[in-house]
């Protein structure tokens, strides 16, 4: 049988792709879709504990699928602003690369 | 479920998420990042979360996708250039992002509850859209007003971000 644990190290495994790619890749399209990965590893985990943590009732806690519900709503919205950024940065400077836009770097 | 669908979807969801920060060019990333979210969908209905497992095809598979696709195709990016890589960022980030997995290992290896196989259901009917929206119209009302407000502002911000010019 599939237990907690392994549902926990995959959703992980995803949060640590999600992680490397925000670190290690230099297109900022690239690390919007890696934030998306982090989202939903959390997801994951937040599915799993509703899953296996029953109520009285016998049924899975769906207290944590509203919770992934709203995130999944805050995600859409955090995608739409965050592309709108890129288009307008896109304008000023004609770049999608990190290291071009230096301005605020201490 | 059986393990070996999980592990299936589960391998599917990993490749093509290490798929998505691997490839260079950035219409391969999305398009692998929308088989990765239909893998983790399967997860979900794994899970008996039938609604969520449907929301994230529909929200990211379908909508944030095609706005990702929509942005690449605005800006023309094509295959990234070869610039110089910085060697010890791109160790130490590896090492950092290593780290990080080798401690959730060690934080699940000592969860108690990771032993748990499934627990049984009282009926194997899970009744979850039913459940999901009557909590969100009576514990979760309020939030579930302030997410709409969210929403609103989110689209007159890029409303306001994408005019010609910014004063």
């Amino acid at each position: 049988m599939v237990t907690l644990g392994q549902y926990l190290i995959v959703s992980g495994l995803l949060f640590t792709i999600g992680f490397a790619g925000v670190l290690l890749r230099r297109n900022i399209i690239i690390i919007f879709m890696s934030l998306e990965l982090m989202l939903n590893a959390a997801n994951l985990s937040l599915v799993a504990f509703s899953r296996f943590r029953l109520t009285s009732a016998g049924m899975p806690d769906y207290n944590a699928q509203v919770f992934v519900f709203f995130i999944i709503t805050v995600a859409a919205a955090e995608v739409a602003v965050g592309l709108a950024i890129i288009v307008a940065l896109y304008r000023a400077r004609q770049t999608t690369h990190v290291e071009d836009v230096s301005s605020l770097k201490f | 479920m059986s393990p070996v669908l999980f592990w299936f979807f589960a391998f599917v969801m990993l490749v093509f998420g290490a798929a998505v920060i691997i490839n260079r060019n950035p219409i391969a990333s999305a398009l692998s990042l929308v088989v990765c979210f239909m893998g983790l969908s399967a997860l979900f209905m794994s899970l008996d979360a039938f609604f969520i497992g449907i929301i994230q095809v529909l929200v990211y598979a379908g909508a944030v996708m095609v706005l990702f696709l929509f942005i690449i195709m605005l800006l023309d990016l094509r295959m990234e250039e070869r610039r110089k890589i910085n060697l010890v960022a791109v160790v130490g980030g590896a090492g950092v992002a290593l780290a990080f997995f080798i401690q959730i290992c060690f934080v699940v290896g000592q969860l108690s509850a990771a032993q748990k196989t499934f627990p049984p259901l009282v009926s194997p009917k899970t009744d979850d859209v039913h459940s999901v929206g009557l909590l969100l119209f009576t514990n979760y009302n309020l939030p579930f007003q302030i997410i709409g407000v969210l929403v609103l502002v989110a689209t007159i911000g890029v409303i306001v971000l994408s005019k010609r010019e910014l004063r």
